[in-house]
């Protein structure tokens, strides 16, 4: 039979970001699939040398747009468990709010973006109304729409005042309602199962040998959240993990669905719980030491490695990004796929591709 | 099957979720960070927001008492805005508008002012 | 860090990460980091129950490290990235990008690697002086 080499990507119409698979394709079945990365690597992890440790907290906050605000979250933490600093109560539950707000706009765009891999176009679009909601109560209380810049060592930078809480609760009761609106066509819509159910799976040990995170890791079945580890304020909420047995597309299409609803939820509970103190502690000194930092993204797990000298400029920052953990999953899913499944399979890793390459 | 249609019904009754935007303009949030300005009158050329700037685009000039500032590679972060000492930057809430031109935006102040203390 | 950290020579390496696997742990990733001198120290990250461990190695910059991709496949993706921006080179590795991964093939140099001045004696400074005026032999 004659193999052909089908470049897919670095760009193509379902994906968001340059990845590039090299499809080594017999009729329409993929026998083998190389990834390719270095479109969009900037080397941020370096420009740790050149800015200050304060200052490096905006530019982490930029390795990615969609998960920009945990990336920050994680970076203060790392430097705070460095320098022994005691951030205030609530600026660790306006931190938990603002991070859910973020996985939950992520968790609604990768929705609409899946929709629209199999063709499904209006969905797309109603779920991207419902995003826009979300980044209106981002503008409103953080200041901006996506990198919202709140976080700073030591706490974070804006407050939510009373009648904000409750414009917010408001909203989020409408957000949750054209959701769920919605859910039944994104679960149980024939069209929709037909394409994703079934397509792509890891069993959970496969998912377990090759390291993954996230989602992706808890639709094969696997219960693994970082949220686990009560960072921030999470160890004053009630959170149980979403896990999803069937390891294929639908499994984790469904999976980020219920997080959705679940960040809902988190939210809720943090604006009830909130405590009144300061929200920001000065930071005097500098970050000597090393430290390891891990919080969930919407993708999966971030991690954080910092090593500071003493001096103004961190020695070492790496970053490992969920979506880097993810990718080895494509070599495992892809072979034996048909072509034309190959958009559906690729998004349902939510390919992250500047946060892979920094 | 056809578990979309309801929605498609409802969206027929309900007005539209988008805007004819350069016509129509929404009121912008209190507290956004916009377009920043400064009040020059008020500098004293301090070059605090300069050295804390993340994205290094302000540059200022105390012999000559000259803010530049560029806004495109400006991320509206607020950082210089929080630690100016004299108050004289803020930020609008809103946006700048798209320009077809890259442009930078220098002032020009008077050396030799001080923070004026306000009793 | 509060975790465990294991230092580990580099010929023991394959042997101690395949305990851990069957420890049941799960791979993170691998930190890489400029240490002393010429030295690469690397940091093997892993997690079980949310609880990490980690390896510590440290290796001349010029010697190959022993990859660790036939116990963790998933680890080849990282390997290639510490080829790609520290020149530190991995042998044995299930999917070798030949340090094409991010750069392209016809960069010779290694992003991440720190250049520090050291101090020389005069007479190392002055034959490498003396080596920069022949033509040819500049920039060594």
């Amino acid at each position: 039979m004659l193999k052909t080499v089908i470049p897919f990507g670095p760009q193509h119409p379902v994906l968001p970001e340059p990845l590039h698979l090299k499809l080594t394709v017999e009729d329409e079945v993929i026998t083998e699939a190389i990834p390719a990365l270095g479109f969009v690597h900037r080397g941020l992890e370096m420009l740790a040398n050149i800015r200050d440790f304060k200052q490096m907290t905006q530019v982490v906050e930029r390795v990615c747009g969609i998960c920009s605000m945990i990336h920050a979250m994680c970076y203060c933490q790392g430097i705070e468990a460095i320098m022994g600093i005691e951030v205030p109560r609530r600026a660790t539950f306006l931190r938990t709010i603002w991070s859910e707000l973020n996985r939950m706009h992520s968790h609604l765009l990768w929705l609409g973006l899946f929709a629209d891999s199999f063709g499904f176009e209006s969905l797309f679009m109603q779920l991207w109304k419902i995003r826009e909601k979300v980044l209106d109560l981002n503008e409103a209380t953080a200041g901006n729409r996506i990198i919202v810049s709140v976080n700073v060592i030591g706490g974070v930078r804006r407050d939510l005042a009373p009648e904000q809480i409750s414009w917010m609760l408001a909203e989020l009761a409408e957000v949750e309602q054209e959701i769920n609106r919605l859910g039944s066509t994104l679960l149980t819509d024939y069209t929709v199962k037909k394409r994703t159910a079934g397509k792509g799976v890891i069993t959970k040990d496969k998912a377990f040998e090759l390291g993954l995170a996230g989602p992706t890791l808890r639709a094969s079945g696997v219960c693994q959240d970082m949220r686990m580890l009560g960072y921030a304020a999470f160890d004053q909420l009630d959170f149980e993990p979403v896990v999803e047995t069937g390891g294929d597309c639908y499994a984790r299409s469904k999976v980020r669905f219920r997080e959705v609803l679940q960040s809902i939820d988190l939210i809720r509970q943090a604006l009830s719980r909130i405590d009144q103190s300061e929200i920001r502690t000065k930071v005097k000194g500098r970050p000597q030491g090393e430290t390891v930092c891990r919080v969930e993204q919407p993708r999966g797990e971030l991690f954080y490695y910092i090593k500071a000298d003493g001096t103004k400029n961190l020695e070492r920052l790496r970053i490992r990004t969920p979506t880097f953990a993810n990718i080895p999953a494509l070599l495992s899913i892809l072979p034996g796929m048909w072509l034309s499944d190959v958009p559906v399979a690729v998004l349902s890793i939510d390919p992250c591709i500047s946060c892979t390459e920094r | 099957m056809f578990k979309m249609t309801p929605n498609v019904l409802r969206n027929l009754f309900f007005p539209k979720a988008t805007r004819r935007y350069p016509l129509e303009v929404r009121a912008p949030f209190e507290n956004v960070r916009g377009a920043l300005m400064n009040d020059i009158e008020k500098c004293t050329f301090c070059s605090a927001c300069a050295l804390k700037c993340p994205s290094q685009c302000i540059a200022v000039d105390k012999k000559a008492a000259t803010w530049s500032y560029d806004p495109f590679a400006c991320v509206f972060c607020g950082i210089c805005v929080e630690i100016c000492p004299a108050e004289s930057l803020h930020q609008k809430p809103e946006y700048r508008l798209p320009v077809a031109q890259r442009e930078s935006i220098l002032l020009k102040g008077e050396p030799g002012q001080k923070i004026e203390k306000s009793s | 860090m509060r975790d465990e950290v294991i230092s580990v020579d580099p010929d023991n390496l394959v042997g101690a990460v395949a305990k851990i696997k069957v420890e049941g742990y799960r791979f993170v990733t691998l930190s890489c980091m400029q240490g002393d001198e010429n030295m690469v120290v690397v940091l093997y990250h892993f997690d079980k129950d949310l609880v990490l461990k980690h390896l510590r190695v440290s290796v001349p910059a010029d010697r190959a490290l022993p990859s660790i991709t036939p116990v963790y496949f998933a680890a080849f993706l990282v390997e290639n990235e510490i080829q790609d921006l520290f020149g530190l080179r991995f042998s044995g590795l299930a999917v070798d990008y030949e340090r094409t991964l991010y750069l392209e093939g016809d960069v010779k140099v290694t992003p991440f690697c720190r250049y520090t001045v050291a101090k020389m004696n005069a007479d190392k400074a002055k034959m490498l002086s003396a080596s920069a005026d022949l033509p040819g032999t500049g920039g060594s």
